[in-house]
């Protein structure tokens, strides 16, 4: 058994949402320098350079990539040997997106009620997803999700006759449909499997995979391949103002599912996918 | 075509600017995005004033992200242009002669615009960080209790905009993403 105070979860969470906002992952600004080289579009790449620029601005002068800060969307994988002390799990997790929001100059984006809508002023609540696992660690991955792209998702209750060219079509006319609005180029995030809901935390999960990494199930990652060749195919490009780089990734999750059933979810991101990593 | 424009502008000056021209503006620009908006809207609906003029004036739909000390603004980046097609056609019937925002807008408000002589423009999404750069002073000057949606004045230079919907109605996003399709 190991003990960790839940101020260690505050903290942590706290300095994550603050670099998730100012610096994006390794893999994200690789494929960002990757798309300037081969946008064919003028314009397109004209939009892509200032993508970059807009990038190393953020890093230097501490000025949120993106203004739309995002709802902090937290998974916690918690080993099964820890044991929490000091309070709530939650509310530690909470705090910290709280000090994170306020200390950092991040947007507080949340309101309190869908219907009244009255903004709570810190960007709390986060949306929390738990996981239990083997081992005395925690992993915690804080994803500041932006609701221009958010708006754009969708869930398929596809029927197993529909097979893989269902899952695809679903995924291509999400895609098209978002076009300009989910400020591409996009990373497109895939649930196939399971249920209603277990489709669309995985389609979050995924875009919290690295972008240069395939899935290891081969039809899968033929998918995958296959339809990042066709999104760039689809004209959309930077900005929706024309090119050939639409989307930078598609990740998609797959789990068992239901005789009866070919649930698809589509989660969608902007070129700001936003995700920081810690194991504690 | 690039252009450089004086904010804000007349009819005259919207209808020389056309789909895919890469403009510049230079002057001062209104803030304003959902919630401004639904209040702006049930204020007319009510028979009061709106906080500015829309005569001639530019809407940036956009929340900007809280400013550092010694900075106009934070982030300040474009929001989705469709969630406010139910109120933009109000507003470019009383004059408003240009919006800002990113994506794509409904039949209604590409109407509104052609009968008004006005223009839509997109900044680019997610760049937020550059952008700001281009704005040099921010002032609430309404709706305050809206946080980052409250409606600002901000002087802009140089600020930079691509022409999408044009006063003719030509609309960059198809004609653009045709030029590009493989299918």
């Amino acid at each position: 058994m190991r003990t960790i105070n839940v101020q260690k979860i505050t903290d942590n969470i706290k300095e994550m949402c603050i670099e998730a906002n100012h610096f994006l992952s390794e893999d994200m600004r690789c494929a960002m320098d990757r798309a300037v080289e081969t946008e064919k579009a003028p314009l397109g790449k004209q939009i892509l350079e200032q993508l970059q620029e807009n990038l190393r601005i953020a890093g230097d002068d501490m000025i949120p990539i993106c203004q739309d800060t995002g709802m902090a969307v937290i998974f916690l994988e918690i080993g099964q040997e820890v044991h929490f002390e000091g309070g709530s799990l939650e509310e530690a997790v909470n705090e910290g997106v709280r000090q994170g929001y306020v200390q950092g100059f991040l947007r507080k984006s949340v309101v309190k009620d869908p219907i009244y809508r009255e903004n709570t002023k810190d960007n709390t609540p986060a949306v929390i997803h738990y996981a239990i696992k083997p081992g005395d660690q925690v992993k915690i991955t804080v994803a500041p999700k932006g609701f221009g792209s958010e708006n754009m998702s969708s869930v398929f209750m596809l029927k197993p006759a529909d097979g893989i060219e269902g899952v695809k079509n679903a995924i291509l006319t999400a895609v098209k449909d978002a076009g300009p609005n989910a400020c591409p180029p996009m990373v497109v995030g895939v649930g196939v499997g399971g249920t209603f809901e277990k489709c669309a935390l995985m389609a979050k999960a995924a875009l919290t995979r690295p972008v240069d990494k395939r899935s290891e199930i081969p039809y899968v990652r033929e998918m995958e391949e296959e339809l990042l060749e066709k999104i760039n195919r689809s004209g959309i490009g930077p900005g929706g103002l024309g090119g050939t780089t639409t989307a930078l990734a598609v990740n998609i999750n797959t789990y068992p599912t239901h005789i009866a059933g070919l649930p698809v979810a589509v989660n969608m991101c902007c070129h700001v996918n936003r995700h920081a990593v810690r194991t504690i | 075509m690039e252009k450089h424009i004086t904010v804000p502008f007349t009819r005259e000056t919207a209808s020389s600017l056309k789909a895919g021209d890469y403009v510049y503006l230079t002057g001062t620009i209104y803030t304003a995005r959902d919630a401004a908006h639904k209040r702006m809207y049930e204020a007319l609906q009510a028979g009061e004033d709106l906080p500015m003029n829309m005569e001639d004036n530019i809407i940036y739909y956009m929340g900007p992200s809280p400013a550092r000390e010694g900075r106009p603004i934070g982030s300040a980046g474009p929001t989705t242009a469709s969630r406010m097609d139910k109120y933009a056609p109000s507003l470019l019937d009383l004059g408003l002669k240009g919006m800002i925002g990113k994506g794509k807008r409904s039949e209604a408000v590409k109407d509104a615009i052609v009968r008004n002589g006005a223009v839509y423009l997109a900044a680019v999404g997610g760049a937020g960080a550059l952008l700001s750069k281009s704005i040099t002073s921010s002032e609430v000057i309404a709706y305050d209790d809206l946080g980052t949606e409250a409606i600002r004045r901000l002087e802009v230079q140089n600020f930079p905009v691509i022409v999408v919907i044009d006063s003719e109605g030509n609309n960059l996003y198809e004609t653009a993403i045709e030029a590009y399709r493989e299918e």
